[in-house]
């Protein structure tokens, strides 16, 4: 039975044994059907062009892990940005972990998708909010059919949350191989602030699809910093579908820090509902062996004087592959728009390839919009530079690499993130600089 | 301290230098001038162990070793030391950051532990007011943004905290004004010692004024045609250098 089967097959099972609102179970029903109907996407879909999910999907996943899987906090600290005080989401093969958790109902809502989902008193939110942007293809169809799980945010007007939320999904491996379908929301309302950390990491080399859904609402003047850790090991493989609406004089920022896993594919989604909003995203993926990465984006400007930055960095060893898929739409009312769009490669191997495509339909005519991109090698007379003040070449590479990236490690705001990031670079390039950079 | 026999290089088969002999003693300056593509800037890379230029022929001994197979990295450890044209800019690593890392993988080379902080500080401070460079120039990214003349100024600054047994200063004078380049000379000769060689390439006999050179060499075509003492300078500054090719090609 291939997946596909097996996850219509077990879907009347799976909606039986979940309690929530009746309006959801018609969500569901009609997301089933469109899973049903499109299936997992194939390289024939021009999105998909250059990324295949076929080894991914060979695998017999369990879709419902069976057991409950204890981790203790001490085994995994070290995924946690401990050195701060963080509000906590953790899961555990797709369950809820309370003692490594801290959530909170405390003028703000951070918890669970399951209690938002079944609890009276979430409804207005869900009714207003739950998959109203997440977009209708296979994937997140998928996830919609089978959302139960994962972290639900709500900060209510003018609060600006204290400390980052961090939600870290962990998988343990006990099953043979497991797919994941975590679902998110997260609502931010009138001038509010939040920063959230999210990372998914499994603990074994068992293999592990998760299939990630991502609804972020900004409302006006709202501030919302997103960061996303993708360093996982070997096996695992993530598809982040992430969504995010914007109201008037909102300001979004997503990072993407993609350095490991087997297979990585971020579909990421602004939609500008209002005026003089603010879309960030950038990304820096460093990856070797035959890891694959692609960043696929889409900034939809819809209305005038909004602006969107995206700033991707790439470097490619081995046999690794990555795509740059960025789609800039300015409709025809979206007047002074302001959109900037840069990729850029540096390719360490013969046998890495990036494949990096801008895509701008532009209908408005009174616009700025500019996209570049670039492929290169490291900078040998950089190179040499360093070495003739006694840097060795491992190091160099490793300076440049950093230099390379560096504007996009700049706008990370939370300093111990920014130190710990800083640390993974250092660790997966195999040196010790001897200094934080 | 230096000396190189016969020295052939070329980058992608095309030959730049057909023939160096040139000899440096420590405790020596010496100039080498000559007209542009002459190869100086081939010379001094070569020397620092720049990879996309090939010996062809000749060698290169530094304190009687043959340094020619060594890594560019390699040759720093061993007091090599060549301040650019075209200093690299690396953003997102300071000033102070990067020597760290130069001095300290020196040290790790030679098998010394890394330099207490307390003594890398003290040695900064001092070497950046003999350079007259303000301290907060010193966590500013390396190159980045920087003035010629404050890329310079940070290339000498380099060069005294790496303490040298050669250096090799190609074209330091290039985009300096009248008081940076009086800082940067004073740098140099104040770095000099009987122990220690420079080796200054320059276009012009103006950094000469400041740094006084033991000989002068005239590189022309890849070879050295002409050498004299400080005076040779002065000669090539008011006759240019069509008399030199002339004499050559004669």
């Amino acid at each position: 039975m291939s997946l596909k089967e097996k996850l219509v097959s077990s879907f009347m099972a799976f909606e039986d044994t979940v309690d929530v609102h009746s309006s959801i179970h018609d969500i569901r029903t009609e997301a089933i059907k469109t899973f049903e109907a499109e299936g997992f996407p194939t390289k024939k879909l021009e999105d998909w062009k250059y990324t295949s999910l076929n080894t991914v999907l060979k695998q017999d996943y369990s879709v419902f892990p069976k057991h409950e899987n204890d981790i203790e906090f001490k085994d995994v600290k070290k995924y946690f940005i401990h050195e701060i005080d963080a509000y906590k989401i953790i899961f555990i093969d797709g369950k809820y972990a309370s003692n490594l958790s801290q959530t909170t109902h405390d003028g703000l809502d951070v918890c669970l998708m399951s209690s938002a989902l079944t609890k009276p008193k979430y409804k207005v939110i869900i009714d207003n909010y739950f998959n109203k942007i997440a977009s209708k293809d296979g994937l997140s169809s998928l996830n919609t059919a089978f959302s139960h799980e994962g972290a639900y945010i709500n900060i209510p007007k003018n609060k600006v949350v204290d400390k980052p939320i961090q939600i870290i999904h962990f998988s343990t491996g006990n099953e043979s191989a497991v797919l994941l379908q975590p679902r998110n929301l997260i609502v931010v309302n009138e001038n509010a602030h939040v920063q959230i950390i999210e990372r998914h990491q499994s603990l074994t080399d068992n293999p592990v699809l998760t299939n990630s859904v991502t609804e972020i609402f900004t409302n006006k003047r709202a501030i919302v910093d997103y960061y996303k850790i993708q360093n996982d090991k070997q096996s695992a493989s993530l598809i982040d579908n992430t969504y995010v609406n914007q109201k008037q004089e909102s300001l979004a920022k997503v990072h993407t820090f993609s350095f490991g896993g087997k297979l990585t594919r971020n579909n990421l989604n602004f939609y500008q509902n209002g005026e003089r909003i603010d879309s960030t995203m950038k990304g820096i993926t460093i990856i070797g062996d035959k890891q694959h990465v692609d960043h696929n984006t889409l900034v939809h400007h819809i209305e005038p004087n909004c602006e969107s930055h995206q700033d991707y960095k790439g470097i490619f060893d081995d046999s690794a592959t990555g795509v740059f898929n960025g789609k800039v739409v300015v409709e025809k009312e979206a007047q002074k728009t302001n959109a900037f769009q840069a990729n850029n490669n540096i390719l360490m191997s013969d046998k890495a390839s990036i494949n990096t495509k801008p895509q701008l339909e532009i209908f408005a005519d009174d616009v700025k919009c500019s996209h570049g991109c670039t492929i290169g090698q490291l900078d040998e007379s950089a190179m040499f530079y360093l070495r003739s003040r006694g840097i060795p070449e491992k190091e160099a590479r490793a300076l440049l690499m950093f230099a390379f990236s560096n504007n996009v490690m700049d706008s990370v705001k939370i300093p111990e993130l920014k130190n710990r990031i800083t640390k993974i670079i250092a660790k997966k390039l195999g040196v010790n600089l001897g200094f934080d950079l | 301290m230096l000396k190189i026999n016969n020295l052939h290089a070329s980058i992608e088969d095309k030959a730049i230098l057909k023939g160096i002999n040139l000899e440096v003693k420590a405790g020596e300056v010496h100039a080498i001038m000559g007209p542009n593509g002459s190869g100086k800037s081939t010379l001094a890379s070569v020397i620092a162990g720049k990879e996309e230029y090939e010996v062809t022929e000749g060698s290169i001994l530094l304190e009687g070793e043959d340094i020619e197979e060594l890594a560019a990295e390699e040759r720093a450890h061993k007091g090599v030391f060549l301040s650019f044209q075209y200093p690299v800019e690396i953003p997102g690593v300071s000033v102070t950051n990067f020597m760290k890392t130069a001095i300290n993988e020196t040290r790790k080379a030679k098998g010394l532990e890394d330099m207490p902080a307390k003594d890398m500080l003290k040695m900064i401070r001092e070497k950046s007011e003999l350079l007259e460079i303000d301290r907060k120039f010193l966590s500013r990214s390396l190159n980045e943004g920087f003035s010629g003349g404050e890329k310079k100024r940070n290339e000498i600054f380099q060069m005294a905290m790496l303490e040298p047994k050669l250096a090799i200063l190609d074209e330091t004078d290039s985009g300096l004004d009248i008081d940076a380049l009086r800082i940067v000379a004073n740098g140099v000769n104040k770095l000099k010692s009987k122990d220690n060689a420079v080796i200054v390439i320059t276009h012009y006999q103006r950094l000469l004024d400041h740094i006084v050179p033991d000989f002068v060499h005239v590189l022309y075509n890849g070879k050295i045609v002409k050498s004299g003492g400080k005076e040779l300078a002065h000669e090539l500054e008011a006759k240019g250098y069509d008399w030199i090719k002339e004499e050559v090609n004669a």
